[in-house]
């Protein structure tokens, strides 16, 4: 406990030093900011803007990308409230209370509660994180290859118990990030691997960010050049009055919403951990539950402060929860981190437990950092309220261009070959047109940062075991992580048969 | 939609082959006293994409999937013409990089999006115009030093020594 908090003590003197604490400021405004565009959430901004972080050495450069999560968080709400347009996936359960009081004249109310409970919700989390993360990853210090490749069986299988996509469409996914992952040199043998068309671009290997821009760029920009265009340019902003006398009368209304608050924080904080599900989920169950617990249900979807607290406490939370496994295990929680994962490998950081010992100056200095996006996040987003709100004006076709060349430069800059550059279009085109024949697209970057990661992790174990698969089923840690997976894989298949029988049983 | 769903799964099916066969030029099996040959990983991956393609086309047949029950066009002109020529502007764009080098190709994109696309006045197309290949100039050449394409080696004799010999 005391060697905890001591930790967190040099992690602030880490986060305190001027550049980073200039880039958390940074980065919690171009979150709120990314956050409050329609359409573009966390995951796209940290992917596009991964790239300029080789400014910085790579304790800044996480601290500047968690600082972006963190306000994404804080700014989804924005346009939920303002435009009824979720600003982000993760804030759609945002609208649907926050939008009816935006058009009851209390848009100021909504904005003011959205923040504050995401600032409690992140709070709490990162208190849960300080404490959690060091004993567990304690624990996985003892993980071996055969428990590594569990705990991606398990992060997979997520996808496919719980993640509510089309389950083959999930399953191609994962394997197509994986084979792309694959591609170069084969790590065992040296061999050149899936060299397509034997172009020399292939042989460095698919790096992931060409896929994560490709997908959460250029598709994406895509994807909303389509909607601008059915929604014929048009959008409707409600007005917002903010004076001083108003926030603090809102202020004290929040006092009352604490429950709800608390609530939140720690669903979305469990939730935010496991892979497949994180902040979107766990924002519309914590909105669920907050209208079953509440005494004036009927005021759910009529414009219910509550309904505004619960999930904007709960997505915060999760991104905080999303991190745990991504630093304790290597295992990211969420497809953001999923990249800021593949960008610690890319800064020579080797995720996983080792990360507390061999980093500690790296892990602490980020914990604290969290504290601190946290409080800046929370006074930025209050402060410029109106700031934001004139973001929503601006028009797409000029913001379009700018996130368009950041993609483009984006994708050269980490290789500097054009090859790459070719290859994000053409994921980015592909990406939008299977995206809007339902395949989900954030399991195939995950698995192409894992993939790395998972491959050697199985032919490891198994050149242990002398090629016998049962390696994962008799080890103590390995045993339950695999098992909880193939639970989780065949939830799908139970689920229809589950059904028949008790179909039969009501027949009968 | 449902037509394209049903030419998706074939062609990412026929990829998926494709993956397998590539994937076979490393051993597949397993090697005694190395485990598994350095093609199985993704040999046996794009065998299951093979699998999840035949899945996607027996819910297609089915008509299970959301995709598959419906009757929408995939892309009804007015969003082929919109997307289709956000997508081109960004092909051709990235071609010109090897003519006349990023610096000359941005200013390009920005005047076709901003003015024609999004139809903003001129003054306000030629400020994103000098505006971002300046600052990416800056950022990526000078403060990153990750030199950008700058197109055909006279392009960047004329007009980029001159400013390497000030910034760099």
């Amino acid at each position: 406990m005391a060697d905890i908090l001591l930790h967190l003590i040099q992690g602030f003197a880490i986060a305190f030093e001027p550049l980073n604490l200039l880039l958390i400021i940074l980065g919690c405004t171009i979150g709120l900011f990314i956050g409050a565009m329609p359409g573009l959430g966390s995951v796209n901004g940290v992917a596009i803007l991964l790239p300029l972080t080789f400014l910085v050495p790579p304790t800044g450069a996480i601290i500047f990308l968690a600082a972006i999560y963190y306000g994404a968080m804080y700014g989804g709400a924005i346009s939920s409230i303002m435009l009824g347009i979720p600003g982000a996936s993760t804030a759609v359960a945002t609208t649907f209370d926050g939008r009816p009081l935006a058009k009851l004249g209390m848009a100021d109310k909504a904005l003011t509660a959205a923040a504050l409970a995401s600032f409690v919700g992140g709070t709490i989390s990162v208190v849960l994180f300080t404490f959690v993360a060091p004993p567990l990853a304690h624990v996985a210090l003892r993980f071996g290859a055969p428990e590594e490749f569990s705990l991606m069986m398990l992060a997979f299988a997520t996808f496919v118990g719980l993640g509510g996509d089309d389950i083959p469409k999930t399953i191609f996914s994962i394997a197509i990030g994986l084979v792309f992952a694959a591609v170069g040199l084969d790590i065992i043998s040296g061999e050149p691997r899936l060299v397509f068309g034997d172009i020399p671009g292939f042989m460095h290997g698919i790096n992931f960010l060409v896929l994560a821009i490709g997908i959460y760029g250029i598709g994406e920009m895509l994807w909303t050049v389509e909607e601008n265009y059915k929604a014929g340019g048009k959008s409707m902003m409600s007005d917002a009055v903010i004076t001083v006398q108003r926030t603090i009368s809102n202020l004290k209304e929040l006092l009352s919403t604490w429950k709800t608050a608390l609530m939140g924080s720690f669903l979305g904080y469990f939730v935010g951990i496991l892979p497949a599900a994180g902040a979107t989920p766990g924002s519309l169950m914590a909105y669920g539950i907050a209208k079953q617990i509440s005494k004036e249900p009927d005021k759910f979807g009529k414009g219910a402060v509550d309904g505004v607290v619960a999930p904007e406490a709960a997505n915060n939370a999760a991104s905080t929860g999303s991190m745990l496994p991504m630093l304790t295990l290597g295992i990211p929680g969420s497809p953001t981190t999923a990249i800021l994962l593949g960008g610690m490998v890319i800064w020579g950081l080797e995720p996983g437990p080792r990360l507390f010992t061999d980093h500690a100056d790296f892990v602490w200095g980020l914990i604290a950092s969290l504290y601190a996006a946290n409080l800046f996040a929370v006074i930025i987003n209050i402060a410029f309220i109106p700031a934001f709100i004139w973001v929503l004006k601006l028009p797409f076709t000029l913001l379009a261009p700018i996130i368009f060349v950041l993609c483009i430069i984006g994708g050269y800059a980490p290789t500097q070959d054009m090859h790459d550059v070719w290859l994000m279009i053409a994921f980015g085109i592909v990406g939008y047109l299977m995206r809007k024949l339902d395949y989900p697209l954030a399991p195939a970057v995950l698995a192409i940062v894992l993939g790395p990661l998972a491959e050697p992790a199985m032919r490891q174990s198994l050149l242990i075991s002398g090629g016998e698969f049962s390696i994962f089923f008799t080890r103590p840690f390995s045993a339950p992580i695999m098992i909880a997976a193939l639970i989780l894989l065949a939830l799908p298949l139970l689920k229809p048969l589950l059904r028949l029988v008790n179909g039969k049983k009501a027949k009968a | 939609m449902r037509k394209a769903e049903f030419v998706m799964a074939v062609v990412m099916g026929i990829f998926s082959l494709y993956l397998m066969w590539k994937s076979a030029e490393l051993p597949v099996g397993w090697i005694s006293g190395e485990g598994p040959g350095g093609g199985a990983w993704p040999f046996w991956l794009s065998a299951i994409m093979a699998i999840c393609c035949v899945m996607i086309l027996v819910n297609w047949y089915r008509r299970k999937s959301p995709p598959s029950q419906s009757d929408e066009v995939f892309m009804d002109r007015g969003t082929t013409i919109a997307v289709g020529l956000v997508a081109g502007s960004l092909i051709v764009t990235v071609a010109l990089f090897y003519v006349i080098g990023v610096y000359g190709a941005l200013p390009l994109f920005m005047i076709f999006y901003v003015r024609y696309l999004g139809k903003h006045s001129w003054p306000v197309t030629a400020v994103m115009a000098t505006v971002t290949p300046v600052a990416t100039f800056f950022f990526f050449d000078i403060a990153l030093k990750i030199t950008l394409p700058k197109g055909l080696p006279i392009v960047e004799e004329t007009v980029f020594f001159p400013l390497y010999k000030i910034f760099l």
